[in-house]
């Protein structure tokens, strides 16, 4: 045992970080995120996205494959279901690239939606051992499939390149697009993520409702198809919004609606701020419940 | 700069009963838990059926809510090293869990002055995929580290926790005490104001919890503030100067670690084997019935702290019916020493079973045989209720103790082993080995000797 005592004579001087006095009391204020805790707790932030991807594909056999596999064989199959056998219009462009455009953005979505929406609960372990700004557990889980869409977009363009078509300036838009797809996923997951700590009826119904959202969503068939007078209500699902923008900025669609996407931001950062309070409700409890 | 570290005033925290029985809210079970707490203000159950050591009725207050803490106040000093004592449920965990901002207080405040990290479970948020070098940089992180800091400690880190060879490696492939090194020794080198250890010390073997409590002391001699919750006496009363004792959430003693120490063990284990009511208007119970004496003795009906684990115990109450016309039924439960209830036993003499008792003095005695409980200590409670319906007289909890200890004269379940045994009871059971055949090709087999008692 001759290092312990090494160990324990490199006295760790006590560090000289400003020393800020803490205060722990009830809190009733609406609105109390602690940015100054949030920043200061960055690398955590990191390191969630980190584990999640470093975790994500250990133990398997063609690891990070699986992320251009995915959307390649859901590709195909509705090439198959609803291009060739359906005959579903697609506004004259090439079948599997219709799709796949829509498919990329899609799937960041629903990976975001279910690992954020899961992120406080799979880490029950920590939220009740540790303090720590737990806005972070969903935030991470937003960002963290943002390297598998970045991965698969590689797919994407080795198809564009096939189907001989040029890419454009627009191609420059496409971070607005996806920065809306993850801003929709938070605003999301703030309040499941959340009330998944208290009722786990939420686990269970994110998986369905995402499923339906997909049909809601521009995804095996083009806009053109809702009706004139739907249009408006369509208008109110962003994700309709971030794919019709993929396919502006890549294939040269017609461009979305410009106040239609201003409309859906003002709405998605009043959810945000709706759901940032509702999750620092939530958060106090969040150890006591979980 | 102030020398006050941390000041905690009028600290107060409640639970809602539903919560803390970690029932995860499914709608069901919240319609069912407000059945239950409607049910239970209706008096139609003591808290003592459920035998939950916390739920003394005084702390259950009406709206159904469970009050872990109150009203608890005290300031300890920079480079202060205070111990927090007190028996199961008694709302160490909860303090815990405030002062690390884990929880959020129902009423009170705590002013904290400088960083603070808490260890209250080794190696939370380790990733059994991840290897041993990941997840320091994994666990350093969540406890509060930067990068850079944990870069700068790594060799150190590793060094204390003993796993070189091993750092490139899963965590799932390391044993668990690998595992539970590099969880403490990451810890241990965080550099914060005021540290918070809860129990770590209780697991590993008795060369690392020893290593543990010699960097605790180094830790302390540093001048930071810590505050240790331990069931380990001699641990608190080594590693602090000072100690808290709480009791049903309230502070009830604060002063020298000895003073308290000897304080909490003289109420806890003092008496021992043996308490009585000698003031009937004093002993708890109601108009119905009175508990008066309870004792844990041999079969030669010796009173006696001390059981040689062969030897079978019994748990003795005395109580006086005062009215006529119910039909009783005493109840013992037994607990161990990590709060596990190990028996839960109502009488059912045949002599008494569905007979009404006359007023007077009985008692009731309870045989636990021999070679049945582990070694460690007991606590026994006591409960009386009448039947038709069930009303609950008194329920007392942890009244007295004893200890159980094998003498290790090889004829106990420890057979041979001078070690520790696991396992929360320790019945001799029925071994039987046969010599099938004397002619099989066998390996050559090293066995190390075992040592004998």
């Amino acid at each position: 045992m001759g290092h312990v005592m090494e160990a324990n004579a490199q006295v760790n001087a006590v560090v000289n970080r400003p020393r800020r006095k803490l205060i722990i009391e009830k809190q009733d204020r609406l609105f109390d995120v602690d940015w100054s805790a949030l920043w200061e707790y960055r690398e955590l932030g990191y390191i969630l996205v980190w584990r999640d991807i470093t975790v994500r594909y250990k133990q398997t056999a063609i690891g990070v494959a699986w992320v251009i596999l995915q959307p390649l064989i859901t590709m195909m199959i509705f090439t198959a279901i609803f291009g060739i056998m359906a005959k579903m219009p697609s506004d004259g462009i090439w079948y599997p690239v219709f799709s796949l455009t829509a498919l990329l953005p899609w799937t960041y979505f629903s990976q975001a939606v279910t690992r954020a929406g899961e992120s406080v609960v799979v880490n029950a372990k920590i939220v009740s051992k540790i303090y720590f700004p737990r806005l972070w557990l969903p935030l991470a889980m937003v960002v963290s499939p943002l390297v598998d869409f970045a991965l698969s977009m590689v797919l994407l363009f080795g198809l564009l390149f096939y189907a001989g078509i040029p890419l454009t300036w627009k191609i420059l838009t496409l971070p607005v697009f996806v920065l809306l797809a993850m801003l929709t996923a938070l605003g999301l997951s703030l309040f499941t993520s959340a009330m998944n700590a208290k009722y786990r009826d939420v686990g269970h119904a994110i998986p369905f409702v995402i499923q339906i959202w997909m049909y809601l969503s521009p995804i095996v068939y083009p806009v053109s198809l809702v009706p004139e007078r739907w249009r408006w209500l369509y208008g109110l699902n962003p994700m309709a919004g971030v794919i019709e923008g993929f396919r502006w900025a890549l294939l040269g669609r017609t461009a979305p609606d410009p106040i239609v996407m201003a409309e859906s931001l003002v709405v998605l950062v009043l959810v945000i701020i709706a759901g940032l309070v509702y999750f620092r409700q939530m958060e106090r409890q969040f150890a006591d419940i979980i | 700069m102030s020398d006050i570290a941390v000041r905690v005033m009028g600290l107060s925290k409640q639970y809602r009963i539903g919560a803390r029985q970690k029932d995860h809210g499914t709608l069901r079970d919240h319609l069912m838990s407000n059945l239950k707490s409607l049910w239970r203000r209706n008096g139609h159950s003591t808290s003592s059926i459920s035998g939950d050591s916390g739920k003394s009725s005084e702390r259950v207050v009406a709206s159904g809510a469970f009050s872990a803490l109150q009203d608890v106040s005290f300031d300890v000093k920079r480079g202060e090293t205070v111990g927090i004592i007190g028996r199961n449920g008694a709302g160490k965990s909860t303090l815990l869990k405030l002062l690390s901002r884990i929880t959020e207080p129902t009423r009170g405040r705590i002013e904290l002055d400088g960083r603070v990290s808490a260890l209250l479970e080794v190696g939370t948020g380790f990733h059994s995929e991840l290897t041993g070098r990941e997840n320091i940089y994994l666990n350093g992180t969540i406890l509060g580290m930067k990068r850079a800091e944990i870069t700068s400690k790594f060799d150190e880190i590793v060094a204390f926790a003993e796993v070189e060879q091993f750092i490139d490696t899963p965590v799932k492939r390391f044993s668990s005490g690998m595992a539970m090194r590099l969880g403490f020794a990451v810890a241990a080198h965080l550099e914060s104001e005021i540290l918070i250890v809860d129990e770590v010390l209780a697991v590993g073997d008795a060369a690392f919890q020893k290593k543990c409590l010699g960097k605790m002391e180094g830790v302390a001699r540093e001048g930071r503030t810590i505050f240790f919750v331990s069931h380990n006496m001699s641990a608190v009363t080594r590693l602090c100067e000072r100690a808290i004792l709480l009791d049903e959430g309230k502070l009830c003693l604060d002063g020298t670690s000895h003073e308290v120490v000897n304080a909490y063990l003289h109420s806890e284990l003092g008496t021992m084997s043996a308490r009585e009511w000698s003031d009937p208007l004093k002993a708890p119970g109601s108009e119905v019935a009175r508990l008066r004496a309870v004792r844990v003795r041999t079969m030669d009906g010796q009173s006696t702290e001390k059981f040689d684990i062969r030897k079978p115990v019994g748990l003795e109450m005395e109580y006086d019916v005062l009215k006529s016309g119910y039909k009783l039924m005493p109840g013992i439960m037994l607990w161990n020493d990590q709060g596990v209830c190990l028996i839960d036993s109502n009488e059912h003499d045949p002599a008494w079973r569905g007979r009404v008792r006359p007023p007077g003095r009985y008692r009731s005695t309870a045989w636990i045989p021999g070679n049945y409980l582990a070694e460690g200590t007991m606590f026994v409670s006591v409960s009386l209720d009448t039947l038709d319906p069930l009303v609950g007289q008194f329920y007392e909890r942890q009244v007295v103790a004893f200890s159980v200890v094998d003498s290790c004269e090889g004829d106990s379940a420890r057979g041979d082993y001078a070690g520790k045994l696991r396992g929360v009871v320790r019945p001799l059971l029925n071994w039987n080995t046969v010599l099938n055949s004397e002619n099989i090709q066998a390996e050559p087999v090293v066995t190390e000797p075992q040592r004998r008692c």
